[in-house]
């Protein structure tokens, strides 16, 4: 039981890291704004939410899990909401 | 350990950048990435106070200021008389290289083991009710050093309001910001306060027994101040508001007159009255997360420039 939660977690936690290095690299290598911001945030969305999946069999049982699902939230309502101001902005420019 | 030498060559690589970073805004960005490495490394050596305390006020509150900075000298470029001359860029290059070299100095030249005070702290933690070491040592072992920490923010607001345009005396500090009606920056002032608050009152109390504080609570409550500010939710008050003044200034002066009352009952400036310690400095706790909150707020807002 705990090798198939070990598995379980290594497996997510190097897939949040595969979406971490693909939005990265559109980061870098997207032409205009919009592009790289959509990258970014669906990295930071799909790549977090994987990590904290990971993670949540290893977390202490009091208050852990819901922690780290809270985490997880507001970086998904922050970057939601950061993504269209910066887009935005960058089209009125 | 790879860990480690990943994390320390890239805050070396990220602090680098920013000295060497031609614009303002680019320095500033990579300022606060500096400042989150940072936060990184605290966290590998186990110092989760530091950690969040420069997280929160080192790369979040420090990077809005810088910010503020940038755009503002951006709006009113500085020109210099003339550029400094070969012999004044020698100065500057022996003064930083010499201040590296004497920190890096006194960093190997420590005894080993290295001083320390931590084992006197375990001991007496007892006597504060405090389960936090480090919450006990800014609140009674070295009290004092916090008081001044607290009592600095209320000298710098008055110093960033004397800052206050010509006709700009009594008004309100910041620029005006519309009102946002829709979109993202809107439900981000709608959603995130109400959860901002119930974090910081949960970090402010964790406190007592646990990585968290004063500090790290009123720089989330001022985020959520000013996330309302920039909706055009919050105005803030004229810098004539006794409120806001009393808001400002309450928490050193509790602290102040607690300080005096040991003195006066105790013996010594900043003693607690034995079995009384813990409630009173819960009770100075709340008070300087509310001031301190306060004036990171107006801080950021910056001196009064335009009419009420």
């Amino acid at each position: 039981m705990t090798l198939a939660l070990d598995a379980f977690s290594l497996v997510a936690i190097l897939l949040g890291l595969v979406f971490f290095a693909a939005g990265t690299a559109g980061l870098l290598r997207f032409p205009d704004a919009s592009s790289r911001l959509h990258a970014l945030t669906k990295a930071d969305h799909l790549g977090l939410g994987l990590i904290v999946l990971g993670l949540l069999p290893r977390a202490e049982a009091v208050g852990g899990p819901a922690r780290l699902i809270a985490v997880w939230l507001l970086v998904l309502v922050s970057s939601a909401a950061a993504g269209p101001l910066l887009a935005r902005l960058a089209r009125r420019q | 350990m790879i860990a480690d030498a990943l994390i320390a060559a890239a805050i070396l690589a990220v602090a680098l950048a920013t000295v060497a970073a031609r614009g303002g805004f680019t320095a500033v960005a990579l300022f606060i990435a500096y400042g989150l490495l940072l936060a990184f490394a605290w966290v590998r050596l186990g110092a989760m106070d530091v950690a969040l305390t420069e997280a929160a006020i080192g790369a979040g509150l420090s990077g809005a200021l810088l910010l503020g900075a940038a755009s503002r000298v951006a709006r009113h470029p500085v020109t210099t008389d003339r550029p400094p001359g070969r012999a004044m860029t020698a100065a500057i290059a022996l003064g930083c290289g010499g201040v590296a070299v004497a920190l890096a100095a006194a960093m190997l030249l420590l005894p080993d083991p290295a001083p320390t005070l931590a084992p006197s702290v375990a001991a007496n933690l007892g006597t504060t009710g405090l389960g936090n070491p480090v919450a006990a040592v800014l609140m009674s072992f070295r009290g004092l050093d916090t008081l001044l920490e607290s009592a600095v923010l209320v000298v710098a607001v008055i110093a960033a309001w004397s800052l206050a345009p010509e006709g700009g005396w009594g008004g309100v500090p910041g620029p005006a910001q519309p009102v946002v009606g829709d979109g993202p920056l809107a439900l981000l002032a709608r959603l995130l306060p109400p959860l901002g608050i119930l974090v910081a009152v949960h970090v402010l109390w964790i406190g007592k027994d646990a990585p968290g504080g004063k500090f790290q609570a009123a720089a989330i409550l001022a985020a959520m101040w000013m996330l309302a500010w920039m909706a055009g939710r919050a105005s803030p008050p004229s810098v004539r508001s006794r409120s806001l003044r009393i808001a400002v200034a309450a928490g050193p002066t509790l602290f102040i007159t607690v300080g005096l009352l040991g003195w006066l009952t105790q013996g010594a400036f900043l003693a607690y009255p034995p079995g009384l310690a813990l409630p009173i400095i819960m009770v100075v706790e709340v008070a300087l997360t509310a001031s301190i909150a306060a004036a990171l707020a107006l801080l950021v807002l910056g001196p009064p420039e335009r009419r009420a």
